[in-house]
């Protein structure tokens, strides 16, 4: 294809442009509930964020990015014509990514998931038909927007619960939890390394069987565990056998769990959500080199990891400042209820990515803390903003449909 | 600037209720100097004591505010918020008597008929020792909160408000005692003062009550 380093670049720069804002507004909330309860210092969870983001995009990202590349839409109707999935791709960061804008700026709460989705059927619709529109698969998705943040909080509800019973609610706190803590610690390590096997480590030329990707978890697992009873022990027992002083220590080993579920949800959203922005790019370059939409060719590693070190750069140009705002603003959750909440959400996240659902994270999240919030574990959650969160959406796809429209007749107007 | 997610955690009213009944249990705590000085009959100290408990009843009433203008039907919490507010009504209410005790024996320049002084102090002390434990209880909703309102942590609560029913039990007595001891006297005494000397003591016997009332509401609480 005649202008295939025009195109090449274009979704490129748009694809950054987009990866760049995931990176400076939605990681803030991914992290949101680390650092709101004081296990990390700002320094430390933006590295830990920049590494499992990266991470996870690179490593668990490709389904996600095979479903919003090519899931979507029927490329068959395409064939004659490979100018049109490039212009429609195209139109499809750029609304996205500008819709994302005005509603950071407007301080609404969009999901960068929904937008896509949103820009990508708006293209579909006006510039194939609405026959092009892989509805059973488009359903699919958005019946995972309502079921994610119910099995989170369903999760999240039970992880509590099993919390409360083993260790807060017994005559010794702090014993229980040095003993049940690592359990915790293995079951969490273990599951998100299992689906990065399981689904991610393809794309990096690495085929492990079904036997070998289990126990290779099992032990990745089993690591995570010691290092984390080695911090646990660490953990002076209070001399007095006050309560408040228990459990002031008991939150102390707490966090040293959430600091493992802190890299786990950095990398959950990077496995889901790096996918918004370097899907469309991986269906541009895929058609824009072959001249053909109708390929099997596998999506090029260099693409997720445009997608990694776009968020990474969104994160260090401007996320920082907005981890640091959110750090003063949560004070109220602790370690034990916080752990709790991501844990869940992180492995939600990490299986809808496995079956390649692009899910929203933030939404999912706010699942969780609502599971935890009616296992009583939460002082206040004010209900209007977590409304308003989960209602985004329903204007989010019209809106992400419509700027995708319009963008698509711009971009109709390149050359072939 | 700022995510979305952090907004959706608001400050506890757990914590707020806690500095309330500090408030409220210092307040009423005055009452014992107040009427020891009434006892010695130093005029100064008890006017200089009712401007105390007149300013930590006005700090109450702020911290008050601050709970029910922070508390939307919106926000989802832990406990029932119908409880929670009723509970703050009980805790100010231990405030407003105090006022008033010390706002009557003040303003009608009162004075303590001769040899009841020790039985008044018994009596006051008695009170003011049950609002001091209902607020001990209170204190310790930290502590519920963090337990997940279970196990261990309720036992505590609930052998605190087991002690909080006996202190009430115990001012009930001595009340029934100090208002023989006044019948006996009566006839002797002017009747105005009388009439408000029945007053004070009800309202004494009040604060033991409304403290009581905050142990029971806390159960409530608890169980939910």
């Amino acid at each position: 294809m005649e202008y295939f380093v025009l195109y090449t670049l274009m979704a490129a720069a748009l694809g950054l442009f987009m990866a760049w804002g995931i990176g400076a507004n939605d990681v803030a909330n991914a992290m949101a509930t680390s650092i709101g309860s004081r296990v990390l210092t700002m320094r430390q969870a933006v590295l830990v964020a920049a590494i499992f983001e990266f991470l996870g995009a690179v490593l668990a990202g490709g389904e996600v990015t095979s479903t919003v590349r090519k899931g979507m839409i029927d490329t068959e109707l395409l064939v004659g014509d490979p100018q049109l999935l490039i212009a429609g791709m195209l139109a499809a960061l750029a609304a996205a990514g500008t819709w994302l804008m005005l509603a950071t700026r407007a301080g609404w709460p969009v999901s960068t998931t929904h937008s896509i989705v949103g820009a990508i059927i708006g293209f579909a619709v006006v510039g194939i038909g609405f026959d092009a529109v892989h509805w059973e698969k488009v359903s699919a998705i958005v019946a995972s927007w309502v079921v994610s943040p119910i099995i989170a909080g369903v999760l999240a509800f039970i992880l509590f619960t099993t919390v409360r019973r083993l260790i807060l609610e017994t005559t010794e706190p702090l014993q229980n939890a040095r003993r049940y803590v690592p359990f915790y610690m293995f079951l969490g390590g273990t599951l998100i390394t299992l689906v990065t096997l399981l689904k991610g480590l393809k794309h990096v030329g690495l085929n492990l069987s079904m036997v070998e990707s289990y126990s290779l978890a099992a032990f990745v697992g089993l690591i995570i565990t010691v290092i984390g009873i080695y911090f646990i022990r660490r953990i002076p027992t209070p001399a007095e056998n006050d309560r408040e002083k228990q459990f002031q220590a008991v939150e102390r080993v707490f966090a040293v769990l959430m600091v493992l579920t802190a890299c786990a949800m950095a990398f959950a959203h990077g496995s889901n959500d790096v996918a918004n922005a370097v899907g469309p790019v991986a269906a541009i370059l895929s058609t824009a080199k072959t001249g053909s939409v109708l390929q099997q060719s596998p999506i090029p590693v260099w693409v997720l990891l445009l997608g990694g070190v776009g968020i990474v750069f969104g994160l260090a140009t401007y996320g920082r400042k907005v981890i640091a705002t959110v750090g003063h603003q949560i004070t109220h959750l602790t370690p034990s209820r916080g752990f709790a909440a991501e844990m869940a959400a992180a492995g939600t996240v990490v299986m809808a990515s496995g079956t390649g659902l692009p899910i929203s994270t933030t939404q999912t999240l706010v699942g969780a803390v609502l599971g935890v919030g009616f296992a009583r574990g939460i002082a206040a959650i004010n209900l209007g903003v977590v409304r308003s969160i989960f209602f985004s959406w329903v204007i989010t796809l019209p809106a992400g449909a419509g700027l995708a429209a319009m963008f698509f007749y711009i971009f109709r107007l390149l050359p072939g | 600037m700022g995510s979305y997610l952090s907004k959706i955690f608001s400050a506890s009213p757990l914590h707020e209720l806690q500095q309330h009944m500090a408030k409220v249990a210092a307040c009423s705590g005055e009452l014992v100097p107040l009427f020891e000085a009434l006892d010695k009959q130093d005029n100064a100290l008890v006017g200089e004591i009712q401007k105390r408990i007149h300013k930590l009843e006005n700090e109450a009433d702020d911290i008050k505010r601050q709970i029910r203008l922070h508390l939307p039907r919106s926000l989802f919490l832990p406990v029932d918020r119908a409880d929670l507010l009723e509970l703050l009504a009980i805790q100010d209410h231990i405030a407003n008597t105090a006022q008033d005790i010390a706002g009557v024996l003040v303003g009608r320049k009162m004075r303590l008929p001769e040899k009841t002084g020790t039985a008044f102090l018994e009596f006051v002390s008695s009170a003011v020792a049950a609002a001091a434990q209902a607020e001990q209880t209170v204190a310790e909703v930290n502590e519920l909160f963090e337990s997940g309102f279970r196990g261990a942590e309720v036992d505590i609560m609930e052998s605190m408000i087991t002690k909080l029913d006996d202190i009430e039990r115990e001012t009930d007595k001595i009340e029934v005692t100090i208002r023989g001891r006044l019948f006996a006297m009566e006839n002797n005494l002017p009747p105005v003062e009388v009439m408000f000397l029945y007053k004070i003591i009800d309202w004494i016997g009040d604060l033991a009550d409304d403290s009581q009332r905050v142990g029971s509401r806390l159960q409530l609480l608890m169980e939910r």
